[in-house]
């Protein structure tokens, strides 16, 4: 059993105001792991990201990070640990070179500015000003900055939202490259697809709790089935009466139903055997508008678990 | 590998040296801004000797006359004209004092609280007096002193480095301060093992050596272009500089210490220095304010600041005459800079 890097118990967080944004929350990150909080806007992700960090007090519970707790080794603490919050301005008068000179600077030891430039692939970009990177540049930029004491432990908060998928695809390699020297990831996001290709084990954060807890394939599997089959029919030239959601729950091979507005999904553990019984339910298919197979993710996960999804508005594609 | 040694302070401030060297806007306020004012100052201000007097006779009776008589003198700007048209060119400024003729004399129309306008009617009325025939009764002589040392310019220059001394530290700490945590980036600073007290110091001597540069321009073009003669010793001037931007350093990080918006730190930064503009003699002397006021006005920081200054400069006063001052300005600035560490907030 590999040692903690992370352990909170029953973490508490109530803002002065009175919102509570983090109720009784247990975590436990091992080392040398990926680790995701995955949930909506407003979920706690950044309140509980930054608690560990030691940036926010907590209102209640225990952290310990490393094998030491805030407040009794924070200088330990912070000269492992590379930090990305949500949302820095870089300085953007700075080069790329001096704005990691100075990180550098803030540890006893570290990577060279030529090193971490060199991790996240900005070499081309070195001597440029901070104010004239892409956003996907920015962003590999904060990574290393998170990089630059060489920590032994990394938190991200969001590294990817607002990148189109090529920059997030790059940031993604540099985190794989990160874990794979044994080192431990804790990063937060609402994109399940990152969860799941990045994560080996991944918390659903919804409210200020954990609501599920796990690999994304034992998530996954813990619906009872992989597959999704989202459908659409119209009423109007329907040949048979349209399913009820009774009907389609008593179909071979369907674990469980959702309807949304037009879209009715799914979720069978045997498409083969589902497939033609729903077809055949359907009349031959003649009033369908929509089918689409697709293997179960999170987000379904999410969906069960709440009635909600993940990125506010969003229905399944 | 090379090994390189790294020291965050070092690193602090070669950043800020950097990123203010990189903002055109901040070195023109700080370096060009001051030039422009003390040129523009000491043209329009320059040795009252020479002045022109812009004298406007109103046409009709005894125009000609007066005409004739203030003509003969080219200190006086002359023009005849009709009367509405005396009273617009008065309204924009352009007259000093309009005359008329009035049977057997003159009138004269001025503003009293227009600067010279006083002495403009009295050359103005001296002038056609003695062209009437008017013999002074004792004779008089004048010297004319425009030596350096004792004119506006002289005056002004020590006013515009208690300005800049204070401008300086209040911007350059409190609006940067203020931008930083509003970037989230002082947060971002204390998530690594940096030392805080090596970041504040690190502000404070990167603003210090800013202020050594903008004094030396200002005081080489005061010296240069308008011929100043600093008459105390440098040390104590620089005693005096270091104490002043200490003291508004720690002024600017107070006013800083907890508000992330940058309106906020703006319009507080503008309310601390309102009162010190107008009232601290930058531009004309304090001790013109009203006996009631003055308790007020001596109790700026700015005025302590300028007095040093001014004695300093134009008197050549030894350090230990100016203790007071520069007592008072210690005091301001190590409460201000302990009252900004207790309640500064870091995110
Ligand atoms: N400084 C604060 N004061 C008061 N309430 C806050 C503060 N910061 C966050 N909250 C509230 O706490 C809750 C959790 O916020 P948090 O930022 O942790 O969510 P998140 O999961 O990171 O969301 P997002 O995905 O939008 O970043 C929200 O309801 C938020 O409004
Ligand atoms: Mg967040």
């Amino acid at each position: 059993m590999p040692a903690l890097a992370i352990r909170c118990k029953n973490l508490v967080k109530r803002y002065p105001g009175g919102v509570l944004a983090v109720r009784g929350l247990d975590l436990e990150v091992r080392e040398g792991e990926c680790f995701g909080l995955l949930g909506p806007n407003g979920a706690g992700k950044t309140t509980t990201i930054e608690i560990l960090e030691g940036i926010l007090p907590p209102t209640s519970g225990e952290v310990e990070i490393l094998g030491h707790t805030w407040g009794n080794g924070d200088i330990e603490i912070r000269k492992r640990i590379g930090i990305s919050l949500q949302e820095t301005r870089l300085s953007e008068k700075l080069t790329v070179r001096e704005t990691l000179r100075l990180f550098r600077s803030f540890y006893p030891g570290g990577l060279e500015p030529e090193q971490t430039i060199g991790l996240v692939s900005l070499e081309e970009k070195a001597d440029a000003r901070v104010g004239k990177l892409s956003g996907g540049q920015r962003q590999r930029l904060a990574v290393a900055c998170a990089m630059a004491g060489d920590p032994a432990l990394l938190f991200l908060d969001e590294p990817t939202t607002g990148l189109d998928p090529q920059s997030r695809r790059q940031i993604w390699e540099i985190l794989k490259r990160f874990r794979n020297e044994g080192r431990t990831i804790l990063l937060t996001t609402h994109y399940m697809d990152e969860a799941e290709r990045l994560c080996d084990r991944v918390a659903i954060v919804d409210q200020g709790r954990i609501i599920a807890l796990g690999s994304p394939r034992d998530l996954i599997a813990s619906l009872g089935a992989e597959h999704v089959i989202d459908i659409s029919v119209d009423d109007g030239g329907a040949t048979a009466p349209p399913p009820s959601e009774g009907d389609l729950r008593a179909l071979p091979g369907v674990t469980s139903v959702r309807v949304e507005g037009s879209t009715i999904s799914l979720t069978v553990s045997e498409p083969h055997v589902a497939m033609p019984r729903l077809l055949e339910r359907l009349g031959g298919g003649g009033s369908l508008t929509r089918l689409s197979m697709r293997h179960a993710s999170l987000e379904d996960v999410f969906v069960t678990l709440t009635g909600r999804h993940l990125r506010e508005g969003e229905a399944p594609a | 590998m090379k090994h390189v040694k790294y020291w965050p302070f070092k690193q602090l401030v070669l950043v800020r040296t950097r990123e203010f060297s990189r903002e055109p806007e901040a070195i023109f306020w700080v370096y060009v801004f001051p030039i422009l004012l003390m040129f523009g100052l000491g043209i329009a201000f320059r040795s009252g000797a020479d002045q022109e007097v812009h004298v406007d006779v109103v046409a009709g009776s005894r125009a000609e006359e007066a005409r004739a008589a203030l003509g003969s003198d080219p200190r006086f700007q002359v023009a005849v004209v009709s009367p509405e048209e005396a009273k617009a060119r008065f309204a924009s400024g352009k007259t000093d004092v309009i005359v008329e003729g009035r049977g057997e004399g003159y009138r004269y129309v001025y503003d009293p609280s227009r600067t010279g306008a006083e002495a403009a009617r009295i050359r103005v009325n001296d002038a056609l007096q003695a062209a009437a025939g008017r013999r002074d009764p004792v004779p008089s002589a004048s010297e004319l002193i425009t030596e350096p040392g004792s004119r506006y310019i002289d005056w002004l220059i020590p006013g515009l480095l208690g300005m800049n001394i204070m401008g300086g530290g209040l911007w350059g700490l409190g609006f940067v301060t203020v931008d930083m945590r509003m970037r989230k980036l002082l947060k971002r600073f204390v998530a690594t093992p940096m030392r805080r007290s090596d970041f504040l110091l690190a502000l404070m001597a990167s603003r210090l050596m800013f202020l050594v540069t903008e004094i030396g321009v200002i005081l080489a073009v005061g010296c240069l272009a308008f011929g100043l003669q600093v008459k105390g010793s440098l040390l104590a001037l620089a005693v005096v500089i270091l104490v002043g931007a200490a003291s508004f350093a720690g002024l600017g990080l107070l006013v800083a210490s907890r508000t992330d918006k940058i309106e906020t730190v703006s319009g507080l930064l503008n309310l601390v220095m309102l009162p010190m503009w107008l009232l601290s003699g930058i531009f004309f002397s304090a001790e013109r304010f009203p006996g009631a006021m003055q308790p007020l006005v001596q109790a700026l920081p700015l005025t302590q600041l300028n007095n040093a200054l001014r004695a300093v400069i134009l008197e050549g006063a030894p350090l230990g005459s100016q203790w007071l001052p520069v007592a008072a300005l210690a005091a301001y600035g190590i409460l201000a800079f302990g009252a900004a560490l207790r309640m500064f907030k870091w995110q």
